[in-house]
This record gives structure tokens, sequence and C-alpha cells, in this order.
């Protein structure tokens, strides 16, 4: 086959294979943005059009009420702060914890570095279950507290061995070994060496932290009865989850809903997806280097 | 490492001493983290013995009775607990048939682009539904796929077809529940893929093509070859998590009409513990389900090893 020869020494010459691929993986990149279009078109369209069913991928009849509806009620909004300060302390203390269980893991010559491996990762793989992790939550009395979404699973042994592995390959043993004949200690190598080093390693895990927790709900659904306390996803379930029928959403505190259940289901959705859109560009590449990292086990 | 300290040597303790004194302040790190680890999860462990005891809340742990392997005796007699189990490794199962094969094939579909910006714009949009939690993806499918107003509905009447109740009926719900599974990993799943395709000597492909090799000749003798340890390393780790039951994925997509496909062990587990408070019998199922699970996890690492491809420990 001479022309794919050519086709391989000249990349700019399009052979008719290639162009079905691209077909093909463009039909497929479709079916994942086409169902956020449309369900975000049902919300800003008007209800006379929903009705009709013949809103598609284009708004029909611009309306902004639905949203109006979600902001005036407050509820969802309520929500979605509580689930940002419990995002952010989870991620700080998640952080901190993880730098400082893998930056002393690092250290070959730690006495006692095997047992702490150990120590960590046996919990990755055994879990006592639900019952006793629930009595435990309520011996410690956090049962019905954002701390029980904060603290439990605030350091994830998973992401400790990614920066354990990126320390091991990124930070060259002998620059630590040199400050510390200069006579640093080893908090001052980690703050002034260590860590403006792992800038990019933290800025992965930071968000693989808190995406986790942003969508994370099973917890929120265990331990967590009072209403006022439930993070965001947990209340879009109880709202527009798939066992929700349309008239579950009327349990919005306003009273006079102004839109149809469809219309406004579409725009709690879009609600608390819009969030996670508008920062997925910038996060990509992060996690897609973390995976990257995790994947080469140190 | 512990364990020897009361017969220890001097020169024993004397290394530790060095160590100690060298390094205390990475002991002091590892406080935060041990005690986390400590607090939340091996404190956790005691109240598996719930699963030995005819437990009462009102009696506590040291009130209530002992019973041994009752509870275990029980939960496999108990129907509900066998259809949880049966659901749970079906449905692993299927995931497993249709879900493992795709991201292989879009990367190998993705590696064969070389238009560059397409291809990062394809990548991106392919990610996105893997950024999104369980609540948000059923939230819009159920959307998508309502019986009278759901889009995909709507334009299936307007062809002149039947309505179809993709999540109000069992079987079609069994297959919509898996299909969107696959449709949520396939783009994340490619990256480790792609990643391992970049590591194959070029060389190879232009050995290929002297050889006279077309497009599928290349892919069915470079390709996958150089991607196999990768693959096979994925489905054994994949097997691993055969007895894993996702709480989230399967309560967002709950419905009162497919209770029976839906009944699987996190379900069980919450309801039988959580909801109706039997506590002993649902901490049994638990710890059932995390002792086969390491089990698994274990033995697949081995055979991973054993098999020379990397293992996950």
């Amino acid at each position: 086959m001479p022309s794919s020869a050519i086709s391989f020494k000249k990349r700019r010459k399009i052979s008719i294979g290639e162009i079905i691929i691209c077909i093909i993986i463009a039909i497929i990149s479709l079916t994942c943005i086409l169902p956020f279009i449309h369900v975000f078109s049902k919300s800003v369209s008007s209800d006379h059009y929903v009705l009709q069913k013949s809103v598609y991928l284009l708004p029909k009849g611009f309306t902004l009420t639905a949203y109006q509806n979600i902001f005036n009620d407050g509820k969802m909004v309520r929500s979605m702060w509580l689930t940002i300060i419990v995002t952010a302390l989870f991620t700080v203390i998640g952080m901190i914890a993880t730098t400082c269980a893998a930056y002393p893991l690092t250290k070959k010559r730690l006495k006692g570095r095997l047992f702490f491996s150990y120590l960590f990762l046996f919990t990755l793989y055994f879990g006592a279950g639900l019952i006793p992790e629930y009595l435990l939550m309520k011996q410690l009395n956090l049962l019905n507290t954002i701390w029980v979404l904060v603290l439990p699973l605030a350091f994830s042994p998973y992401n400790m061995l990614i920066m354990k592995s990126f320390l091991q390959s990124n930070i060259p043993d002998s620059l630590e070994e040199s400050a510390f004949l200069d006579g640093a200690s080893n908090f001052q190598i980690l703050i002034k060496i260590v860590l403006p080093l792992s800038k990019p390693i933290i800025a992965t895990l930071s968000l693989f932290y808190a995406v986790g927790r942003w969508n994370a709900y099973a917890d929120a659904k265990y331990y967590i009865t009072k209403q006022a306390l439930y993070p965001l996803q947990l209340l879009l379930n109880q709202m527009v989850g798939a066992s929700a029928d349309s008239t579950a959403i009327s349990a919005l505190e306003g009273g006079a809903v102004m839109s149809t259940p469809e219309v406004l289901q579409a725009a709690c959705v879009m609600f608390a997806t819009i969030p996670i859109i508008c920062v997925y560009p910038f996060v990509q590449k992060y996690f897609v280097k973390g995976v990257m990292i995790g994947a080469v086990k140190g | 490492m512990t364990d020897g300290k009361q017969n220890s040597l001097p020169s024993f303790l004397k290394s530790w001493k060095n160590s100690f004194k060298r390094d205390w302040q990475l002991y002091l790190l590892l406080l935060l983290p041990v005690a986390m680890v400590i607090i939340f999860k091996y404190a956790s462990y005691p109240g598996l013995r719930i699963a030995f005891l005819d437990y009462k809340p009102a009696l506590g742990y040291d009130g209530s009775k002992f019973i041994g392997f009752g509870t275990f005796q029980r939960i496999f007699k108990d129907a509900d607990f066998l259809k949880a189990l049966k659901n749970t490794l079906i449905f692993n199962f299927a995931d497993l048939i249709v879900g493992f094969p795709m991201p292989i094939i879009l990367a190998i579909l993705l590696n064969e682009i070389h238009f560059k910006r397409f291809k990062k714009l394809s990548q991106t949009i392919l990610y996105l539904p893997h950024f999104l939690s369980w609540v948000i993806v059923a939230s819009i499918f159920t959307q998508l796929l309502k019986p009278e107003t759901g889009l995909v509905n709507v334009l299936i009447t307007n062809l002149g077809g039947q309505s179809v109740p993709f999540l109000t009926e069992k079987y079609h719900w069994a297959v919509s529940y898996i299909l969107i599974a696959v449709w949520q990993g396939m783009g994340w799943g490619t990256i480790i893929y792609l990643a391992a395709i970049t590591g194959i000597n070029g060389e190879l492909y232009e050995a290929a093509t002297i050889d006279g090799a077309g497009r599928f000749g290349k892919i069915w003798h470079v390709t996958l070859p150089g991607i196999k340890g990768t693959i096979v390393t994925l489905l054994i780790m994949n097997l691993g998590r055969m007895m894993g039951s996702s709480f989230e994925r399967l309560y967002s997509f709950d419905n009162v009409m497919v209770t029976d496909f839906q009944y699987q062990l996190s379900i069980y587990i919450y309801e039988k513990g959580l909801q109706a408070g039997n506590f002993s019998m649902a901490t049994a199922v638990g710890l059932f389900q995390s002792l086969v699970g390491l089990i698994l996890v274990i033995a697949s690492d081995r055979f991973a090893k054993l098999l020379g491809e990397d293992g996950l420990m």
C-alpha cells in the first residue's frame, strides 16, 4: 500500500480511514455534550414550549424564571454555600495530611517506614463497612455536623501514594542531603525546598480532593438527617433523582412556584452542574497528569 | 518492627534513638495522618464484632449476646442477601464485559487521529462525564429518558415509534444503567491506554509500514501487542473489584419499578442496617463483602505479578 506509506511521511495528507475515524469520534463526543446542551436549553426556555415538547437543542422563549425561583427559594443556594465550605475545609485538611504522610515516607533512612506505609495502605483494601463506621461517627458525636463530611475521608492514602511517587521521582536526594549538611532541619527542607518544587502535584491532588468531595454524597446520606445540612448533591438527588416524581420538586419552599416542574428540575440540574463545567477546562490537564503519576507506582 | 522491643539488644535501641534524634520532625509530621487513620478507620474495626453478636443498640457491645457465626449462617439463608449478592456479581460482570473494551477501542481510534486540535477538543469533551457526580449523571439521563416527555422518547414517538421505558422497567433499566456507566467512564479510561501507546517504539510502526501493513495491520500487530501489558493489568485489577458495589451509583438510579435489579449489596446493607436497624446482619454482610474483596484484590495482584505484569501493591 504505497498510499499509506506516503501519508505516513507527509501527515498533511488526509486519508479516508482517518476521516471515518474522526467522524466516529465526533459522534461519540457529541453524545457526551448534547445531553447537557439539551437540559440547559430546557432550563432557560419558557414553560409553554417545554410542555409542547418542542425544545431540543436551542432554548425557545428564553427566560430565567426557573433560576430566579431557585435563588428566591434559597434552599439550593444555602446548600451550595455549605458544599463550598465543606469542600474547602476538606481539601485543605486533606492536603496537609497527605503532605505530612508522603514526605517522611520518601525517606529511605526513616525507621519504621514500612510499618507506617502498611498502616496507611491497609485502610485502602479493607474497610469495616457501613454499620461499624456509622456507630463510630455516632460515638465521636459527628452525626449531623458538617465535620462528618470533612474529617473521616479527608486523608486519602491513595493520594498519598501519588504524592510520594512524585516526590521520589522529582526531587533529587542530593538536593536535600546538601541542605541537611548545611544544617537545615527536616521542616526547613520541606518548606523551603520540597514544597516549592511540588507545586504541580499540590495543584493536582487539591483538585482530586475538591472534585471528589464536591461529587460524593453517600456519606451525607448515611450520616446526615437534618435537611439544613444537606450538601448540594444530596439535595439534588432528593429533588430530581430518578425516584423523584414531578411533584417532588414542589417541595421547594417558595410555594408560589412559577415554573413547571420540568423546567425547574432542569434548572436545578444545571445549577449543580455549571460550577463543575466552569472549572473543568482548567482542571482537566492536572487530572490527566495525576492519573499518569498514579499509574507509575512507587 | 515494634514487636522486638522487649528483648531488644542495646544496639537496636541505640539505632532507634539516633534515628529519632535525627528525624523527630518527620515522626511529628506523621502524627497527623496516623491519628486520622486511627481515629476514623482503625477505630471502626472493633465494631466488626457486631457481626458475631446478637447486637441490641440498647445493650451495647458488652450486653449483647455472643452468637459466633450464627449471623453468617442466617444471612446465607436470607433470600434478600442472596438476591443482592447475585445482582452484585451479575452487574459487575456485565459492567466488565461491556465497559472494559470501550476505552481500549476509543484510545486506539484517538491515536489514529493526527489533527491535533480535533484530537485535543474531543478528548476534553470525552473526559467531561467523569467529573460529574452520579446524581448529576442520573438526573440528566432521567430528564432525557423520561417515558413521555424525555427528549429521546419524544424523538422516538415523533418518528412513529413506541415510547421506551428506559429507566422504569427493570430489563431496560439494567441495560441503561450499564450503558450510562460505560458512557461516563469510557473517555477517562483512555488516558492510561493512550499513555501506554505513546510508549510504543515508533520504529515498529515504520517497520510495519515498510512491510506493507495498513492501518488495521498496524493496530493489530503493533499497537495492541504494545499495550497488552496494560490491558492485562487493568483487567485483573477490575476482576479484583467484583464484590464492590457503589451505593451512589445505585441510589442515584433508584426507583420503585426496578428494585428487583437495583437491590445490590450496598443497598442491602443500607436498608437492612441503617433503615431497618438490623445491625448484626448488615455488619456481617459488610464484613463478608470486605473480606472477599480483600482476597480478590490480593489474588489478582499475585496473578498479575505471576504473568510478569505490574501489580497493584
